[in-house]
């Protein structure tokens, strides 16, 4: 009765840790050792945990074991297992008896209080007459975009230096799409399609946003208090 | 001696290219330096006839990129200065008689010998720009203060930081001071401002210039001339001096001068 599918093998920090399913001891100890033979190589050298789940092994057993996986240079270093019993043998013969597992709690708890965004790409240099910027998440530009420069992305757009050029945003027909920059003053901007031509700027340039309000593109000076 | 190679180009047509390219290599020899500018513009080519040289050409840069000559027999020694030397283009082929690693192996052999190689970088930005760019050391952009030369040269300044030549260098040629305090022109400053890299020189309107390249004697040569001082200043700074920018405001229209004079007196 072989029963290869019980055995499972992860790699983790510590080396390997193989996991032991049903079966009864002597039936799952030759389909490990099966295993092992098959992939020599993979296992040569191992760090091996060993979870052998609720069995009683008693200290001849393990001992056989860390004999037949040292001859196939493999050192049996852990022994997970639910009992106790297991356990206190095992700790008898100087095996570990807990792998270091990092605590995922903690993780959650982390996760709960970064929120994970959308896809940007990012350039931190001038995009000059002739080149094009395409992205279907947001693009994020430090540095200008200058007449002739073209700037294409599904989402939105936010440019940290001057605006000269042609900016789409929302390609997709996302009409919630924006596009900022330090001086907003595009050839052309289109949001979900829609087209607008910038006015004739008078007056010291200001930071501006523009989106769609009541289906028209609309550009506002960026004001902090109104956020 | 390794030459440094120096492609002037520009995108747009009729900025200067030619007329940069020839005065900044008489300045480089005035200063004892050994220059030899190749004209790229295959087919079209003008840079023989505005250094005057036109009558002397015996081969040309296809005869030495086919193997019908030597590199050295398609060498124009310029009379005037014995350290400058032309290589033209052919006029009855087309850019496409020169690939881009041509250029780059006639430039290797040469480089040894001289100390600048100017390559005269025709409009466009197709196989005749690839051809001069792709030897090319450093780049200095020629625009003239208006929107759409500064356009095309905002283009090549990325076709340039793209191949991984730059950053390019600028010159901005035929400025017209009367007409930039009017408003109706761009100043230096809007122009830097877009194209964000290094002025190497302001070159100002100079009706001299188009006398001097009528006349196949470019104006480099002439003492006198406001616009030979300017491409003067250029090569002292190719050459690591520090130079100042030109004051373009003095001496600009007898009015002017005039008017200076009395103030002088008034002091």
């Amino acid at each position: 009765m072989r029963q290869p599918e019980t055995i499972q093998i992860k790699g983790i920090r510590e080396g390997l840790l193989v996991t032991l399913g049903e079966g009864d001891w002597p039936t799952i100890l030759i389909s490990l050792m099966e295993k092992i033979i098959e992939k020599e190589n993979f296992f040569k050298g191992a760090k091996l945990a060993l979870d052998v789940g609720n069995r009683i092994l008693h200290a001849a057993e393990l001992g056989i074991l860390r004999d037949r996986l040292a001859d196939k240079s493999i050192s049996l270093w852990a022994i997970l297992s639910n009992s106790p019993i297991t356990e206190m043998t095992a700790q008898d013969l100087g095996l570990a008896t807990r792998i270091s597992v990092p605590k995922p709690e903690r993780i959650i708890k982390s996760n709960d209080s970064s929120l994970s965004g959308d896809d940007a790409i990012f350039l931190r240099r001038t995009i000059r007459s002739g080149f094009k910027v395409v992205s279907n998440g947001h693009i994020t530009i430090l540095g200008d975009v200058n007449p002739g420069a073209e700037i294409i992305a599904g989402g939105s757009i936010i440019i940290w230096g001057k605006c000269q050029g042609v900016v789409q945003a929302g390609t997709e027909g996302n009409e919630d799409a924006v596009v900022c920059a330090l001086d907003l003053n595009p050839t052309q901007l289109r949001i979900a399609g829609i087209i607008a031509i910038s006015p004739k700027r008078k007056g010291k340039p200001q930071p501006e946003v523009a989106k769609i309000i009541s289906g028209q593109v609309v550009a506002e000076t960026w004001n902090p208090k109104s956020r | 001696m390794s030459a440094k190679v120096v492609t002037i180009s520009s995108g747009k047509g009729g900025v200067g290219k030619t007329t940069t390219t020839a005065n900044l290599a008489v300045a480089l020899a005035q200063e004892n330096q050994k220059v030899v500018c190749i004209d790229g513009d295959i087919g079209l080519r003008n840079l023989d006839v505005i250094l005057g040289l036109e009558n002397r050409i015996v081969y040309d840069l296809v005869d030495v990129v086919e193997g019908r000559c030597r590199i050295r027999q398609a060498m124009i020694r310029d009379k005037r200065l014995p350290d400058l030397f032309l290589i033209p283009a052919a006029q009855t082929r087309d850019k496409s008689a020169v690939s881009p690693s041509d250029m780059i192996r006639l430039c290797e052999e040469i480089r040894d010998e001289m100390d600048w190689i100017i390559i005269d970088s025709p409009a466009g930005i197709e196989r005749g720009f690839r051809n001069a760019l792709a030897p090319a050391d450093m780049v200095i952009v020629v625009t003239n203060p208006e929107v759409s030369s500064v356009r095309d040269a905002d283009r090549i300044i990325g076709l340039v930081e793209a191949e991984e030549k730059g950053p390019a260098q600028l010159i901005l040629n035929r400025v017209n001071l009367a007409l930039t305090k009017r408003g109706d022109m761009l100043s230096t400053e809007d122009v830097l401002e877009l194209l964000a890299i290094n002025l190497i020189g302001v070159i100002p309107e100079d009706e001299s210039v188009i006398v001097a390249s009528n006349r196949g004697q470019p104006v480099t040569f002439a003492n006198n001339s406001r616009a030979g001082q300017a491409f003067r200043n250029i090569a002292k700074r190719l050459l690591g001096e520090e130079v100042p920018f030109m004051n373009l405001e003095t001496n600009h229209g007898l009015i002017n001068r005039l008017a200076k004079l009395m103030k002088i007196r008034g002091d």
